[in-house]
């Protein structure tokens, strides 16, 4: 999969300005685009989506342009075929989680899901362990189940590529681990490539095939795993995402690499 | 017992003037939810000036404009050789601009309440702007929408003022509650202001009751 972003924004609020020039491309399946608050991070993955119109640029996914300027190209969000977890997951409150996650099979004004769309919510729910809370709401749920149903959502459709903003920090850490450990598997068995959005080093050490690091509206470094292969000579990544997370490096890289080494 | 003629008419004229302003009600609410245009916060302040307005002067105004000599009531009068004034009609029309703002700012409170993530995750799930607004605004706003429609329901059956000024006090007409009691009174006949007088207040209690308990469920519900 191939991701390829060059766009131009310029936010104003009140007498504040906030500029995004951002431009970079990524190979792997797995991307992380990592950040202070305020990086400009959020609003990039938000223009893959279609949540915002950039100025100017272009945006293509797997070759397809979502956005071009210069083409006139810009294909409404509902047409772009992109996944997206939002931060605190947008599941609807007031639908279940079966309802949640049959939304995007039912776009017609019909009130029941048909048949055979049911059949495929149930068959999602059960291959995200989450089939007893078919009836319950959003509301219902712990923090890991919501993400469990809001990735069901997201992937039904089997999307182009799935963008992840900040998609842990809602949890605790012990859940984190866990939920970074199926996130892999999910992408595993969906082939779906991942666009993460973070400011926690252990997600770039996890997802970060290709970092991208955003500062200021910028990109201000892009590398791919294949060249921080050496951590230890203290140029790599590492030393510049997180200086203080030297201790762990080992048995986090060992787990990062296992799992890139698994496609 | 007491001719109860004048509260038949009071219901309904607030259910049109109700039916009314909720259609146009929620439309402006929607709009100046959703949008930020020029003159939006004029168009706020002009949406709701018949709630601070005394009654007596929005009724001169919808003569003004709706009376056979007026902007749009010429225009009525010439075409089709319709005139609202001294109709229930024209009560319909009264009871709508009076009970308007209420719904019109319930409404607004509503829908920018609805967190715009929301909305934004339906598109990205596949809906379209109108199915965004009718799956996922209108449900997640329903609560606000029926409590400021159930003010807005009260209002327009309590109307005095503007009623008198576009659709004057008809018996059997145009005399709704509200006018049957000032007249009831006036005549010393207290056997129909009592009965009046209780019903209404009965109604109006029931309906701000209701108004309460769904505001609360929203606060505390899903």
């Amino acid at each position: 999969m191939r991701l390829e972003v060059d766009i131009k924004k310029t936010l104003h609020s009140g007498e504040r300005r906030f500029e995004l020039a951002a431009a970079f491309s990524s190979r792997d399946d797995l991307t992380v685009i990592f950040g202070a608050s305020g990086s400009g991070k959020s609003l990039t993955i938000q223009a893959i989506a279609g949540l915002v119109t950039p100025e100017q640029g272009r945006i293509t996914v797997g070759g397809e342009a979502l956005f071009d300027e210069q083409h006139g190209i810009n294909l409404p969000a509902r047409k772009r075929g992109v996944g997206y977890l939002f931060q605190d997951y947008a599941l609807f409150p007031h639908l279940t989680v079966r309802e949640n996650i049959g939304y995007p099979l039912k776009n017609g004004w019909h009130f029941s899901l048909f048949p055979e769309d049911r059949a495929e919510v149930a068959e999602i729910m059960a291959s995200f362990e989450i089939s007893h809370l078919a009836a319950s709401y959003p509301a219902e749920l712990s923090g890991g189940q919501k993400q469990r149903v809001a990735l069901a959502r997201a992937m039904i459709k089997k999307p182009a590529i799935l963008l992840l903003d900040e998609p842990f920090s809602a949890l605790d850490s012990m859940l984190r681990h866990r939920m970074r450990m199926e996130l892999l598997e999910i992408r595993q068995r969906f082939g779906v490539p991942l666009v993460v959005i973070t400011h926690d080093p252990a997600d770039v050490e996890v997802f970060g095939d290709t970092l991208v690091v955003f500062a200021n509206g910028k990109v201000e470094e892009i590398s791919s795993r294949k060249e921080f292969a050496a951590p230890e000579d203290g140029s790599g990544w590492r030393t510049k995402v997180c200086p203080r997370a030297q201790w762990k490096k080992g048995s986090l890289a060992a787990h990062g690499f296992a799992m890139a080494s698994v496609d | 017992m007491p001719d109860l003629t004048p509260l038949w008419l009071t219901l309904r004229v607030a259910f049109f003037a109700t039916l009314l302003a909720f259609v146009f009600g929620v439309a402006f609410a929607w709009l100046t939810a959703r949008f930020t245009f020029w003159g939006r916060d004029f168009l706020d302040a002009f949406l709701t000036l018949p709630l601070v307005m005394p009654p007596t002067v929005l009724g001169y105004y919808l003569i003004v404009v709706w009376g056979r000599n007026g902007w749009l009531g010429s225009w009525l009068y010439a075409h089709f050789g319709l005139s609202l004034m001294f109709t229930w009609q024209g009560a319909v029309l009264a009871a709508t601009v009076v009970s308007f703002p209420l719904l019109f700012k319930s409404a607004r409170a509503a829908f920018e309440g609805v967190a715009a993530e929301y909305e934004q995750a339906a598109r990205i799930l596949g809906d379209n702007e109108l199915q965004v607004f009718f799956r996922i605004t209108l449900p997640l706003a329903a609560r606000g929408l029926l409590a400021g429609t159930m003010l807005a329901f009260a209002r327009a059956m309590g109307d005095f003022g503007a009623t008198l000024m576009v659709a004057g006090n008809i018996e059997g007409k145009t005399q709704t509650a509200a006018m049957a009691v000032f007249d009831a009174v006036q005549a010393g006949d207290y056997t129909l202001a009592n009965t009046l007088v209780a019903i209404m207040s009965v109604v109006c209690i029931t309906i701000l009751v209701m108004t309460n308990k769904l505001a609360n469920k929203g606060r505390g519900g899903r």
